[in-house]
Protein backbone atom coordinates (compact mmCIF):
# COMPACT_ATOMS: atom_id res chain seq x y z
CA UNK A 1 0.00 0.00 0.00
CA UNK A 2 1.46 3.78 -1.30
CA UNK A 3 0.79 5.74 2.34
CA UNK A 4 -0.76 8.72 0.96
CA UNK A 5 0.84 10.62 3.32
CA UNK A 6 3.97 10.40 2.12
CA UNK A 7 3.89 13.23 -0.20
CA UNK A 8 4.19 15.28 2.71
CA UNK A 9 7.58 13.68 4.36
CA UNK A 10 9.75 16.70 3.33
CA UNK A 11 7.14 19.02 5.03
CA UNK A 12 7.38 16.97 8.26
CA UNK A 13 11.10 16.71 7.97
CA UNK A 14 11.41 20.44 8.02
CA UNK A 15 9.09 21.07 10.99
CA UNK A 16 10.82 18.27 12.79
CA UNK A 17 14.32 19.72 12.63
CA UNK A 18 13.18 23.36 13.34
CA UNK A 19 11.31 22.22 16.40
CA UNK A 20 14.39 19.47 17.44
CA UNK A 21 16.22 22.91 18.42
CA UNK A 22 13.64 23.54 21.59
CA UNK A 23 12.24 26.19 19.27
CA UNK A 24 8.36 27.35 20.48
CA UNK A 25 6.67 26.06 17.11
CA UNK A 26 4.83 29.24 15.70
CA UNK A 27 1.64 27.85 14.34
CA UNK A 28 0.41 26.69 17.17
CA UNK A 29 0.27 29.30 19.68
CA UNK A 30 -3.01 29.23 22.10
CA UNK A 31 -4.92 32.51 22.59
CA UNK A 32 -5.68 31.69 26.15
CA UNK A 33 -7.51 34.78 26.91
CA UNK A 34 -8.36 37.97 24.66
CA UNK A 35 -7.95 40.74 27.11
CA UNK A 36 -8.88 43.43 24.27
CA UNK A 37 -8.47 43.94 20.40
CA UNK A 38 -4.34 44.64 21.14
CA UNK A 39 -3.96 42.53 23.86
CA UNK A 40 -3.94 38.74 24.73
CA UNK A 41 -2.70 36.11 27.18
CA UNK A 42 -0.81 33.77 25.77
CA UNK A 43 1.66 30.91 27.77
CA UNK A 44 0.35 32.45 30.85
CA UNK A 45 1.98 35.89 29.68
CA UNK A 46 -0.09 39.36 28.66
CA UNK A 47 1.04 39.85 24.92
CA UNK A 48 0.44 42.50 22.64
CA UNK A 49 -1.28 41.48 19.40
CA UNK A 50 0.52 42.90 16.66
CA UNK A 51 -0.71 40.23 13.63
CA UNK A 52 -4.42 39.25 13.96
CA UNK A 53 -5.68 41.81 10.84
CA UNK A 54 -8.07 43.38 13.74
CA UNK A 55 -7.50 46.78 11.91
CA UNK A 56 -10.08 48.88 13.10
CA UNK A 57 -10.18 46.82 16.62
CA UNK A 58 -14.09 46.15 16.27
CA UNK A 59 -13.80 43.02 18.06
CA UNK A 60 -15.01 44.48 21.93
CA UNK A 61 -17.03 47.18 20.30
CA UNK A 62 -19.67 47.37 22.92
CA UNK A 63 -22.51 48.18 20.34
CA UNK A 64 -21.39 45.20 18.42
CA UNK A 65 -20.92 42.95 21.02
CA UNK A 66 -24.39 43.85 22.32
CA UNK A 67 -26.06 43.22 18.76
CA UNK A 68 -24.52 39.76 19.28
CA UNK A 69 -25.94 38.82 22.28
CA UNK A 70 -29.49 40.14 21.36
CA UNK A 71 -29.45 37.96 18.05
CA UNK A 72 -28.20 35.10 20.06
CA UNK A 73 -31.33 35.46 22.42
CA UNK A 74 -33.61 36.10 19.95
CA UNK A 75 -32.78 33.52 17.06
CA UNK A 76 -30.39 31.01 18.45
CA UNK A 77 -27.04 29.62 17.63
CA UNK A 78 -27.29 29.14 14.23
CA UNK A 79 -29.39 28.35 11.19
CA UNK A 80 -28.67 25.08 10.58
CA UNK A 81 -29.10 25.80 7.02
CA UNK A 82 -28.27 27.25 3.58
CA UNK A 83 -28.82 30.74 2.54
CA UNK A 84 -31.25 29.66 -0.64
CA UNK A 85 -33.33 27.16 1.90
CA UNK A 86 -33.70 27.94 5.45
CA UNK A 87 -30.60 29.94 6.17
CA UNK A 88 -31.26 33.06 5.26
CA UNK A 89 -32.56 35.45 8.46
CA UNK A 90 -33.56 38.78 9.02
CA UNK A 91 -30.36 39.69 9.92
CA UNK A 92 -28.61 37.84 6.73
CA UNK A 93 -30.57 40.35 4.68
CA UNK A 94 -29.76 43.56 6.89
CA UNK A 95 -26.08 42.69 7.23
CA UNK A 96 -26.54 42.74 2.88
CA UNK A 97 -28.19 46.31 2.97
CA UNK A 98 -25.57 47.50 5.43
CA UNK A 99 -22.88 46.10 2.93
CA UNK A 100 -24.83 48.19 -0.36
CA UNK A 101 -24.64 51.11 1.92
CA UNK A 102 -21.51 50.91 2.97
CA UNK A 103 -20.15 50.80 -1.20
CA UNK A 104 -22.64 52.09 -2.65
CA UNK A 105 -23.50 49.61 -4.61
CA UNK A 106 -26.60 47.88 -6.04
CA UNK A 107 -26.00 44.20 -4.71
CA UNK A 108 -24.15 42.30 -1.72
CA UNK A 109 -24.34 39.27 -1.81
CA UNK A 110 -23.23 37.62 2.44
CA UNK A 111 -20.76 33.85 2.35
CA UNK A 112 -19.62 32.05 4.86
CA UNK A 113 -16.13 33.36 5.18
CA UNK A 114 -14.11 35.24 2.78
CA UNK A 115 -11.98 32.39 1.47
CA UNK A 116 -15.58 30.88 0.40
CA UNK A 117 -16.57 34.63 -1.45
CA UNK A 118 -13.35 34.04 -3.85
CA UNK A 119 -14.08 30.15 -4.46
CA UNK A 120 -17.90 31.18 -5.33
CA UNK A 121 -17.53 34.10 -7.15
CA UNK A 122 -13.92 33.63 -9.45
CA UNK A 123 -15.51 29.40 -10.01
CA UNK A 124 -18.69 30.65 -10.93
CA UNK A 125 -18.14 33.90 -13.28
CA UNK A 126 -15.22 32.55 -15.30
CA UNK A 127 -16.14 29.61 -17.19
CA UNK A 128 -14.95 27.22 -19.68
CA UNK A 129 -13.56 29.51 -22.64
CA UNK A 130 -12.94 32.18 -20.46
CA UNK A 131 -9.78 33.82 -19.76
CA UNK A 132 -8.75 35.18 -15.87
CA UNK A 133 -5.86 37.09 -15.81
CA UNK A 134 -4.52 37.78 -12.23
CA UNK A 135 -1.57 38.91 -10.17
CA UNK A 136 1.17 36.21 -9.51
CA UNK A 137 1.14 37.05 -5.84
CA UNK A 138 -2.94 36.69 -5.53
CA UNK A 139 -4.29 35.39 -2.38
CA UNK A 140 -4.73 31.30 -1.96
CA UNK A 141 -8.70 31.58 -1.81
CA UNK A 142 -8.27 33.28 -5.38
CA UNK A 143 -5.86 30.87 -7.06
CA UNK A 144 -8.33 28.01 -5.25
CA UNK A 145 -11.00 29.46 -7.18
CA UNK A 146 -9.47 29.66 -10.27
CA UNK A 147 -8.53 25.98 -10.02
CA UNK A 148 -12.14 25.00 -9.24
CA UNK A 149 -13.27 26.70 -12.27
CA UNK A 150 -12.43 25.85 -16.03
CA UNK A 151 -11.46 28.98 -17.35
CA UNK A 152 -7.94 29.46 -18.91
CA UNK A 153 -5.64 30.62 -16.33
CA UNK A 154 -2.84 33.35 -17.15
CA UNK A 155 -0.54 35.07 -14.18
CA UNK A 156 1.28 37.84 -14.59
CA UNK A 157 4.31 39.29 -12.70
CA UNK A 158 3.29 40.93 -9.45
CA UNK A 159 2.03 44.62 -9.95
CA UNK A 160 3.54 44.94 -13.33
CA UNK A 161 1.16 46.78 -15.21
CA UNK A 162 2.53 46.05 -18.65
CA UNK A 163 2.62 42.38 -18.09
CA UNK A 164 -0.68 42.54 -17.59
CA UNK A 165 -1.55 45.04 -20.32
CA UNK A 166 0.40 42.15 -22.81
CA UNK A 167 -1.24 39.42 -21.35
CA UNK A 168 -4.83 40.75 -21.76
CA UNK A 169 -3.82 41.80 -25.49
CA UNK A 170 -2.81 37.89 -26.43
CA UNK A 171 -6.15 36.41 -25.15
CA UNK A 172 -8.62 35.22 -28.25
CA UNK A 173 -10.71 37.40 -29.93
CA UNK A 174 -14.12 36.95 -28.70
CA UNK A 175 -13.32 34.97 -25.08
CA UNK A 176 -14.60 36.24 -22.40
CA UNK A 177 -12.32 38.31 -19.74
CA UNK A 178 -11.93 38.44 -15.67
CA UNK A 179 -9.11 40.85 -14.57
CA UNK A 180 -8.60 39.83 -10.68
CA UNK A 181 -6.51 42.25 -8.62
CA UNK A 182 -5.98 42.98 -5.00
CA UNK A 183 -6.27 46.27 -3.06
CA UNK A 184 -3.43 45.53 -0.44
CA UNK A 185 -1.67 42.44 -0.71
CA UNK A 186 -1.62 40.88 2.14
CA UNK A 187 2.30 39.47 2.74
CA UNK A 188 3.97 42.11 2.24
CA UNK A 189 1.67 45.26 2.61
CA UNK A 190 1.97 46.63 -0.63
CA UNK A 191 -1.02 48.18 -2.86
CA UNK A 192 -1.81 47.67 -6.78
CA UNK A 193 -1.79 50.21 -9.02
CA UNK A 194 -5.17 50.31 -9.67
CA UNK A 195 -6.22 53.26 -11.29
CA UNK A 196 -4.22 52.22 -14.32
CA UNK A 197 -4.66 48.16 -14.18
CA UNK A 198 -8.62 48.73 -13.85
CA UNK A 199 -8.34 51.40 -16.93
CA UNK A 200 -6.60 48.93 -19.02
CA UNK A 201 -8.53 46.16 -17.93
CA UNK A 202 -11.67 47.62 -19.18
CA UNK A 203 -10.00 49.49 -22.30
CA UNK A 204 -8.92 45.74 -23.38
CA UNK A 205 -12.82 44.40 -22.77
CA UNK A 206 -12.09 42.68 -18.96
CA UNK A 207 -14.75 43.01 -16.45
CA UNK A 208 -12.10 43.22 -13.09
CA UNK A 209 -13.05 41.37 -9.44
CA UNK A 210 -10.97 43.29 -7.26
CA UNK A 211 -10.33 41.12 -3.31
CA UNK A 212 -10.26 44.54 -1.17
CA UNK A 213 -10.20 42.45 2.26
CA UNK A 214 -6.99 44.08 3.75
CA UNK A 215 -8.69 47.71 3.12
CA UNK A 216 -11.89 47.64 4.12
CA UNK A 217 -12.38 50.50 6.89
CA UNK A 218 -9.70 52.39 6.66
CA UNK A 219 -8.39 53.31 3.01
CA UNK A 220 -10.39 55.54 0.70
CA UNK A 221 -12.18 58.13 1.80
CA UNK A 222 -15.28 56.19 3.04
CA UNK A 223 -13.34 53.44 4.01
CA UNK A 224 -14.52 51.59 0.73
CA UNK A 225 -10.44 49.98 -0.27
CA UNK A 226 -7.70 50.89 -2.70
CA UNK A 227 -10.10 51.53 -5.60
CA UNK A 228 -12.17 53.83 -3.94
CA UNK A 229 -8.65 55.99 -2.80
CA UNK A 230 -7.57 55.77 -6.39
CA UNK A 231 -10.94 56.73 -7.87
CA UNK A 232 -11.71 53.89 -10.11
CA UNK A 233 -14.06 51.98 -7.84
CA UNK A 234 -17.05 52.60 -10.31
CA UNK A 235 -15.59 50.47 -12.56
CA UNK A 236 -14.45 47.59 -10.60
CA UNK A 237 -17.20 45.15 -11.38
CA UNK A 238 -17.16 42.84 -8.78
CA UNK A 239 -14.99 43.72 -4.83
CA UNK A 240 -14.70 40.88 -2.63
CA UNK A 241 -14.44 41.14 0.96
CA UNK A 242 -14.65 39.79 4.59
CA UNK A 243 -16.03 40.56 8.20
CA UNK A 244 -12.47 38.62 9.38
CA UNK A 245 -10.53 41.67 9.62
CA UNK A 246 -11.72 45.18 9.79
CA UNK A 247 -15.35 44.32 10.52
CA UNK A 248 -13.84 42.18 12.97
CA UNK A 249 -16.04 38.68 13.09
CA UNK A 250 -16.51 36.07 10.44
CA UNK A 251 -17.71 35.66 6.88
CA UNK A 252 -17.13 37.12 3.41
CA UNK A 253 -19.21 39.00 0.80
CA UNK A 254 -18.91 40.18 -2.58
CA UNK A 255 -21.04 43.61 -3.91
CA UNK A 256 -21.36 44.79 -7.34
CA UNK A 257 -23.68 46.78 -9.43
CA UNK A 258 -24.04 43.99 -12.09
CA UNK A 259 -27.85 44.19 -13.39
CA UNK A 260 -27.77 40.46 -13.15
CA UNK A 261 -26.24 39.81 -10.18
CA UNK A 262 -28.86 37.80 -8.21
CA UNK A 263 -28.44 35.15 -10.23
CA UNK A 264 -25.23 34.11 -8.29
CA UNK A 265 -27.73 32.90 -5.18
CA UNK A 266 -28.54 30.14 -7.44
CA UNK A 267 -25.63 29.11 -9.79
CA UNK A 268 -23.09 29.52 -6.78
CA UNK A 269 -22.07 26.12 -5.15
CA UNK A 270 -19.94 27.53 -2.50
CA UNK A 271 -22.86 29.81 -1.56
CA UNK A 272 -25.84 27.25 -2.05
CA UNK A 273 -24.02 24.38 -0.50
CA UNK A 274 -23.27 25.52 2.91
CA UNK A 275 -25.06 26.85 6.20
CA UNK A 276 -25.34 30.40 6.43
CA UNK A 277 -23.59 32.67 8.90
CA UNK A 278 -25.06 32.46 12.94
CA UNK A 279 -27.59 35.08 13.51
CA UNK A 280 -25.23 36.51 16.00
CA UNK A 281 -22.43 36.64 13.49
CA UNK A 282 -24.35 38.50 10.73
CA UNK A 283 -25.75 41.24 13.78
CA UNK A 284 -21.97 41.86 15.03
CA UNK A 285 -21.32 42.14 11.39
CA UNK A 286 -23.86 44.64 10.20
CA UNK A 287 -23.81 46.84 13.72
CA UNK A 288 -19.58 46.74 12.45
CA UNK A 289 -19.93 47.76 9.16
CA UNK A 290 -22.33 50.47 9.89
CA UNK A 291 -19.97 52.10 12.33
CA UNK A 292 -17.17 51.83 10.13
CA UNK A 293 -18.87 54.40 7.67
CA UNK A 294 -18.32 57.00 10.51
CA UNK A 295 -14.67 56.19 11.63
CA UNK A 296 -12.10 58.60 10.38
CA UNK A 297 -10.92 59.40 13.71
CA UNK A 298 -9.65 55.91 14.11
CA UNK A 299 -8.77 55.73 10.79
CA UNK A 300 -6.42 58.28 11.14
CA UNK A 301 -5.00 57.06 14.25
CA UNK A 302 -4.50 53.63 12.40
CA UNK A 303 -2.45 55.70 9.48
CA UNK A 304 -0.03 57.64 12.57
CA UNK A 305 0.51 53.80 14.24
CA UNK A 306 1.23 52.66 11.01
CA UNK A 307 3.67 55.32 9.84
CA UNK A 308 5.48 55.16 13.38
CA UNK A 309 6.39 51.85 13.22
CA UNK A 310 7.24 51.69 9.72
CA UNK A 311 9.86 54.55 10.40
CA UNK A 312 10.66 52.98 13.72
CA UNK A 313 11.98 49.63 12.48
CA UNK A 314 13.49 51.28 9.93
CA UNK A 315 15.37 53.63 11.44
CA UNK A 316 16.62 50.55 13.85
CA UNK A 317 18.21 48.60 11.09
CA UNK A 318 15.47 46.01 9.58
CA UNK A 319 14.54 45.29 6.05
CA UNK A 320 10.86 46.05 5.68
CA UNK A 321 8.28 45.02 2.66
CA UNK A 322 7.72 48.27 1.28
CA UNK A 323 10.01 51.68 1.14
CA UNK A 324 6.96 53.68 2.39
CA UNK A 325 4.15 52.39 5.12
CA UNK A 326 1.35 51.54 1.95
CA UNK A 327 -1.03 49.83 4.59
CA UNK A 328 -1.72 48.76 7.61
CA UNK A 329 0.81 45.84 7.16
CA UNK A 330 4.37 46.00 7.89
CA UNK A 331 6.58 42.86 6.72
CA UNK A 332 10.17 42.42 8.11
CA UNK A 333 11.90 40.33 6.08
CA UNK A 334 14.23 37.98 7.46
CA UNK A 335 17.00 36.39 6.16
CA UNK A 336 16.03 32.88 6.73
CA UNK A 337 13.16 30.76 7.80
CA UNK A 338 15.37 29.57 10.90
CA UNK A 339 16.57 32.72 11.86
CA UNK A 340 13.02 34.04 11.26
CA UNK A 341 11.48 31.59 13.62
CA UNK A 342 13.72 32.45 16.22
CA UNK A 343 13.02 35.98 16.11
CA UNK A 344 9.35 35.19 16.32
CA UNK A 345 10.14 33.46 19.42
CA UNK A 346 12.19 36.14 20.81
CA UNK A 347 9.83 38.68 20.11
CA UNK A 348 6.57 36.10 21.91
CA UNK A 349 9.23 35.86 24.99
CA UNK A 350 9.21 39.84 25.03
CA UNK A 351 5.60 39.88 24.72
CA UNK A 352 4.41 40.65 21.01
CA UNK A 353 2.60 38.46 18.84
CA UNK A 354 3.24 38.82 15.16
CA UNK A 355 2.41 36.82 12.20
CA UNK A 356 5.81 34.24 10.74
CA UNK A 357 5.38 34.24 7.00
CA UNK A 358 7.23 31.17 4.86
CA UNK A 359 6.84 29.76 1.48
CA UNK A 360 4.96 28.63 -0.20
CA UNK A 361 2.23 31.55 1.16
CA UNK A 362 5.30 34.33 0.62
CA UNK A 363 6.71 35.40 -2.28
CA UNK A 364 9.75 34.96 -3.63
CA UNK A 365 10.33 32.42 -0.92
CA UNK A 366 10.63 34.93 1.71
CA UNK A 367 10.33 34.65 5.49
CA UNK A 368 8.48 37.66 6.76
CA UNK A 369 7.67 38.24 10.19
CA UNK A 370 4.33 40.31 9.15
CA UNK A 371 2.96 43.15 11.66
CA UNK A 372 -0.76 43.92 11.12
CA UNK A 373 -1.31 47.38 13.19
CA UNK A 374 -4.80 47.94 14.78
CA UNK A 375 -6.54 51.13 15.68
CA UNK A 376 -6.80 50.58 19.13
CA UNK A 377 -3.00 50.15 19.50
CA UNK A 378 -1.89 53.19 21.43
CA UNK A 379 0.88 55.30 21.07
CA UNK A 380 2.46 53.89 23.85
CA UNK A 381 2.20 50.82 22.88
CA UNK A 382 3.91 51.60 19.60
CA UNK A 383 6.56 52.44 21.08
CA UNK A 384 6.80 49.44 23.58
CA UNK A 385 6.42 47.02 20.23
CA UNK A 386 9.88 48.96 18.84
CA UNK A 387 11.89 48.72 21.94
CA UNK A 388 10.55 44.32 21.61
CA UNK A 389 12.12 44.73 18.08
CA UNK A 390 15.07 46.05 18.64
CA UNK A 391 15.90 43.99 21.56
CA UNK A 392 14.78 40.63 19.94
CA UNK A 393 17.14 41.88 16.88
CA UNK A 394 20.17 42.00 18.44
CA UNK A 395 19.50 38.77 20.50
CA UNK A 396 19.22 36.82 17.34
CA UNK A 397 21.57 38.96 15.25
CA UNK A 398 19.30 40.29 12.59
CA UNK A 399 20.61 44.22 13.37
CA UNK B 1 9.80 20.63 -39.34
CA UNK B 2 11.30 23.08 -40.18
CA UNK B 3 8.86 25.40 -38.00
CA UNK B 4 9.45 22.88 -35.29
CA UNK B 5 12.98 22.88 -35.85
CA UNK B 6 13.32 26.85 -35.41
CA UNK B 7 11.53 27.09 -32.65
CA UNK B 8 12.97 24.58 -30.70
CA UNK B 9 16.43 26.06 -31.29
CA UNK B 10 14.84 29.25 -30.17
CA UNK B 11 13.53 28.06 -26.61
CA UNK B 12 16.62 26.46 -25.95
CA UNK B 13 18.56 29.72 -26.59
CA UNK B 14 15.85 31.11 -24.03
CA UNK B 15 16.42 28.54 -21.54
CA UNK B 16 20.33 29.00 -21.45
CA UNK B 17 20.08 31.66 -18.57
CA UNK B 18 18.12 29.46 -16.39
CA UNK B 19 20.29 26.07 -16.94
CA UNK B 20 22.71 26.90 -14.20
CA UNK B 21 24.02 23.60 -14.13
CA UNK B 22 24.34 23.51 -18.12
CA UNK B 23 22.08 20.67 -18.47
CA UNK B 24 22.26 18.81 -21.71
CA UNK B 25 19.18 19.94 -23.45
CA UNK B 26 16.87 17.12 -25.46
CA UNK B 27 13.20 17.04 -26.02
CA UNK B 28 13.06 14.09 -23.44
CA UNK B 29 14.14 16.67 -20.70
CA UNK B 30 12.03 17.56 -17.69
CA UNK B 31 11.62 21.02 -16.58
CA UNK B 32 11.13 19.74 -12.83
CA UNK B 33 13.76 16.83 -12.71
CA UNK B 34 16.45 17.63 -15.06
CA UNK B 35 16.27 21.10 -15.37
CA UNK B 36 15.75 21.41 -12.08
CA UNK B 37 13.29 24.53 -12.13
CA UNK B 38 11.40 25.36 -8.59
CA UNK B 39 8.08 27.34 -9.33
CA UNK B 40 9.69 31.18 -9.20
CA UNK B 41 11.94 29.91 -12.13
CA UNK B 42 9.03 28.26 -14.20
CA UNK B 43 6.80 31.51 -13.82
CA UNK B 44 9.83 33.90 -14.66
CA UNK B 45 10.99 31.18 -17.80
CA UNK B 46 6.97 30.99 -18.78
CA UNK B 47 6.54 34.80 -18.91
CA UNK B 48 9.92 34.60 -21.59
CA UNK B 49 8.56 32.44 -23.51
CA UNK B 50 5.54 34.00 -23.70
CA UNK B 51 6.44 37.45 -25.08
CA UNK B 52 9.00 36.14 -27.08
CA UNK B 53 6.44 34.33 -29.41
CA UNK B 54 3.57 36.26 -28.41
CA UNK B 55 1.64 34.19 -26.88
CA UNK B 56 -0.28 32.47 -23.64
CA UNK B 57 0.48 29.47 -21.97
CA UNK B 58 -1.97 29.51 -19.49
CA UNK B 59 -1.86 27.46 -15.66
CA UNK B 60 -3.96 24.21 -17.44
CA UNK B 61 -1.36 23.76 -20.41
CA UNK B 62 1.56 24.65 -18.19
CA UNK B 63 -0.11 21.70 -15.97
CA UNK B 64 0.54 19.09 -19.37
CA UNK B 65 3.94 20.49 -20.06
CA UNK B 66 6.44 18.19 -18.41
CA UNK B 67 9.10 17.75 -21.04
CA UNK B 68 11.63 20.25 -23.78
CA UNK B 69 9.72 18.29 -26.48
CA UNK B 70 6.57 18.76 -25.07
CA UNK B 71 6.98 22.70 -24.63
CA UNK B 72 8.12 23.28 -28.35
CA UNK B 73 5.34 21.01 -29.72
CA UNK B 74 2.95 23.72 -27.66
CA UNK B 75 4.55 26.42 -28.48
CA UNK B 76 4.43 25.41 -32.26
CA UNK B 77 0.49 24.90 -31.96
CA UNK B 78 -0.13 28.31 -30.13
CA UNK B 79 1.97 29.47 -33.34
CA UNK B 80 -0.67 28.04 -35.86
Amino acid sequence: MTDLFSKFDPLIEQRRALLSTGLTDPFNLVMERVVSPTVAVCNGRETILLGTYNYMGMTFDPDVIEAGKQALDEFGSGTTGSRVLNGTYAGHRACEEALKEFYAMDHAMVFSTGYQANLGIISTIAGKGDYIILDIDSHASIWDGCKLGDAEVVPFKHNDIEAMEKRLKRVPEGAGKLVILEGVYSMLGDIAPLKEMVRIAKENGAMVLVDEAHSMGFIGPNGRGVAEDQGVLDDVDFVIGTFSKSVGTVGGFCVSNHPKFEIMRLVCRPYVFTASLPPSVVATAATSIRKLMHGSNKRAHLWENSRTLHAGLKAKGFQLGTETPQSAIIAVIMPDLERGAAMWEALLNEGLYVNLARPPATPANMTLLRCSLCAEHSAEQVQIILGMFERAGKAIGII
Amino acid sequence: MTDRAATSTQIAALIEPFNKKGVEITDASTFAGDLEFDSLTVMDFVAEIEDSFDIIISMNLQAEIETFGQLVDAVVKLQD
